[in-house]
């Protein structure tokens, strides 16, 4: 047995043996020591306080990653990943506050500026104690009490593992299996923490699940777990992410998002993902390998995902639709920006299963400096899917001469009926449509990011108001330097 | 207000103007006439500093400075404004939206404050009543799926909001009936003024019908060949560019 083995293991044995006695606040260690085994996935466990079967789910997991092969089928290249050389668990530190926004890295200051982020938020994102300006905690109180009162249980998911159980237990995995992918198995066996969310009967969720979770949800983690669960008749919108950049020292992200509509039931899932690109050469950024995918298990259900992805130096993600009830309704609104390095392969899955499905897929990649930008889609309608509709445009728009645009639908008909359309555009900023801005007045990086914000105007509109303004600022700065 | 001496303009290594000198002074309006590939649009693509127009030679003075020297956003901060012969398309951009984002670009590359959108709301819909710009196109997106009637209106319409020191029009005449025609000869004669001067660049005798100038200078090759007063053109319907053509060559 190695020495960081010996090291887990005894770690793991005085853990278990705090909580035999109750004590779960006084934790010494900042973080699990290096790799993964099977004692690192009990460290984990122990230390969020998870029952046994929790414990059990993860080792299962584990013990199928061993024996999976990590995906090589995106068309995205990167040095290979040393799993056994990563952390996977590490306490949320204690970072000193900051006494005011003069100790920020101005630079951080001034994109927040140009994001039109207000400052009590500015104060919270970069770390500065906000209680002088803005007291958090009170606000949290206030929605807290606003959801009790709908009972919506809105809650980071290690809490819901144990306050409510039979809900994870009978949902978790169950839209994305244990055994699914690599890095949803990955995420299975090691998650630290994520959201949990339970819409009750009847119930339209009061407010989006947004403003909220910006606030408070800074340290999100490295494999996040997301669990929506909107029962019959219920509708929730919850948005995922901040327009403002995010920094973070664990390259690998491998999150996992299980999305359940009960009958009759809507979700609305946006995303705003700005996390660390690297540099104009391409060094350092995150790599965001994300499985997402929602279940309309009830008839008449609908889900839909809107996503802006601007940041990471790798993008691998495909939220997508399992349309098994009859009548149910899947949405994927994407916009996908790449410049310098960065790559993206991105797309959806809408999976038809159900009479009368519908799904409309609309994507907007932009590709700029060295970059490659993929969608990558799977429209699949199954035997029993009488009447299935789908309606899919992807557009991809090239700024520059270096970057890169690749469009790979799959398309699978198993009934006669089903009708599929598929539109696709490339072209790319023209000089003349930049040399009509100029002349009228409207400087370069304005006039790239009125161009494109219009290119996109389709998904941003799909956005909850007060991000699609910050969206659309967003998609400006992420091109600065693009052309000229 | 504009001053060009000796001007030798290239594009792609190949020369286009050949030595062009001109002087227009405020209040003036000047047509420039010429046939087909005899510089007409080079001429204007380089007064608002379009890319890939390259000045080899001589030099062009707006209002004392050297208009070479600024950028394209910069000389239409300070008046230059160009009505082009093919406005561009931009997708899902309102027309509404661009001519704030434009205006308030303008305004504050010259130190004044943003207008907000009533304001501008105000504004577009006094000018745009009298060039029979209806609410609906404002709406719309840029110059998309509008006739060629609707998109040079709306260049004059810009050129009203903007109140340019110096308008050059590239071939506004281009693809409109005579109605459209009258329409925009309205719009550019009410904007005469004694502080502005104006271009006005067309192959055709008849646009000049409407906007009548105080000077005509024939461009071929490249060069002026011919001047003279609005009579000028009346001679040019007559006997066409050939004789005149024929004498630069």
């Amino acid at each position: 047995m190695s020495s960081a083995a010996r090291e887990t293991k005894k770690q793991v044995a005085e853990i278990g043996e705090k909580y035999k006695y109750g004590f779960v606040t006084d934790i010494e260690m900042e973080r699990a020591p290096r790799g993964l085994t099977q004692d690192t996935v009990r460290y984990i466990s122990a230390k969020k306080g998870e029952p046994q079967w929790m414990l059990d789910w993860r080792l299962g997991a584990f013990e199928r990653w061993q024996q999976m092969k990590e995906p090589n089928w995106a068309r995205v290249h990167y040095q290979k990943i040393d799993y056994q050389n990563a952390y996977y668990y590490a306490a949320p530190k204690n970072t000193p506050l900051k006494q005011s926004l003069d100790e920020v890295d101005p630079k951080l200051l001034e994109t927040y500026k140009k994001l039109g982020i207000p400052l009590h938020e500015q104060m919270a994102l970069a770390g500065v104690a906000v209680d002088a300006v803005f007291d958090s905690v009170s606000v949290a109180t206030t929605f807290k009490a606003k959801l009790n009162e709908a009972g919506v249980i809105f809650c980071p998911i290690s809490e819901a593992i144990r306050d409510h159980s039979d809900l994870v237990k009978k949902y978790l995995g169950t839209v994305v299996p244990v055994t699914d992918n690599f890095f949803a198995t990955l995420n299975s066996a090691v998650f630290s923490d994520g959201t949990f969310v339970y819409v009750p009967k009847g119930v339209r969720c009061p407010m989006e699940l947004s403003t909220y979770f910006r606030i408070n949800a800074s340290e999100t983690g490295q494999f996040e777990r997301t669990l929506i669960i909107a029962d019959v008749g219920s509708y929730v919108s919850y948005l995922e992410g901040c327009t403002a950049p995010k920094r973070d020292e664990n390259q690998l992200h491998a999150a996992v998002v299980e999305l359940v509509a009960l009958e009759g039931a809507e979700i609305k899932y946006s995303t705003v993902q700005n996390w660390y690109p690297g540099d104009e050469n391409g060094l350092g950024g995150i790599y965001n390998f994300v499985t997402k995918r929602g279940d309309c298990r009830g008839d008449r259900s609908k889900i839909s995902w809107t996503q802006v992805e601007t940041g990471s130096a790798i993008t691998w993600k495909y939220p997508s639709c399992i349309l098994r009830g009859d009548d149910t309704v899947g949405e994927f609104y994407s916009i996908a920006i790449a410049n310098n390095f960065q790559q993206a392969d991105t797309g959806t899955k809408m999976i038809h299963l159900g009479k009368n499905t519908r799904s409309r897929i609309i994507s907007k990649g932009i590709s700029a400096g060295k970059a490659n930008n993929t969608y990558r889609g799977l429209v699949s309608v199954h035997p029993k899917a009488a009447n299935a509709r789908n309606y899919t445009q992807c557009d991809s728009l090239l700024i520059g001469g270096k970057c890169g645009a690749h469009t790979v639908p799959y398309i699978e008909a198993r009934n006669p009926t089903a009708k599929i359309e598929h539109e696709a555009t490339t072209s790319k900023i023209a000089e003349d449509q930049l040399f009509y801005c100029l002349q009228r007045g409207i400087p370069q990086e304005e006039a790239v990011a009125l161009i494109v914000n219009g290119f996109c105007k389709e998904v941003l509109q799909q956005l909850p108001m007060e991000f699609a303004v910050e969206a659309q600022k967003l998609v400006g700065i992420s091109l600065e330097g693009s052309v000229g | 207000m504009l001053e060009i001496k000796d001007l030798h303009v290239a594009v792609g290594g190949k020369e286009i103007l050949k030595g062009l000198t001109l002087a227009i002074a405020a209040g003036q309006v000047h047509a420039i006439m010429g046939p087909n590939g005899s510089g007409k649009s080079t001429l204007s693509y380089v007064l608002a500093g379009r890319a890939g127009y390259e000045i080899t030679q001589g030099s062009i003075r707006y209002n004392g400075e050297d208009l070479n020297a600024l950028a394209p956003e910069e000389r239409a901060a300070k008046g230059v404004f160009l009505a082009m012969q093919y406005p561009v398309e931009i997708p899902g951009v309102t027309t509404l939206n661009f001519l704030k984002t434009a205006l308030n670009a303008q305004r504050r590359a010259r130190g004044e404050s943003d207008l907000d959108a009533m304001s501008v709301l105000k504004l577009v819909r006094k000018k745009a009543a009298a060039l029979k710009i209806s609410e609906d196109m404002l709406k719309r997106a840029l110059n998309v799926g509008f006739s060629g009637g609707e998109k040079k209106r709306l260049e004059i319409l810009q050129m009203a909001m903007f109140v340019p020191k110096l308008a050059i029009l590239d071939e506004t005449d281009s693809g409109l009936d005579i109605d459209a025609l009258k329409l925009v000869a309205e719009g550019v004669n009410a904007l005469r003024a004694p502080d502005r001067a104006m271009v006005v660049i067309t192959h055709y005798q008849r646009l000049l019908n409407f906007i009548v100038p105080d000077r005509i200078h024939v461009l071929a090759h490249g060069k002026i060949v011919a001047e003279g007063g609005k009579e000028l053109a009346h001679e040019l319907e007559a006997k066409g560019y050939e004789h005149l053509v024929g004498k630069a060559a």
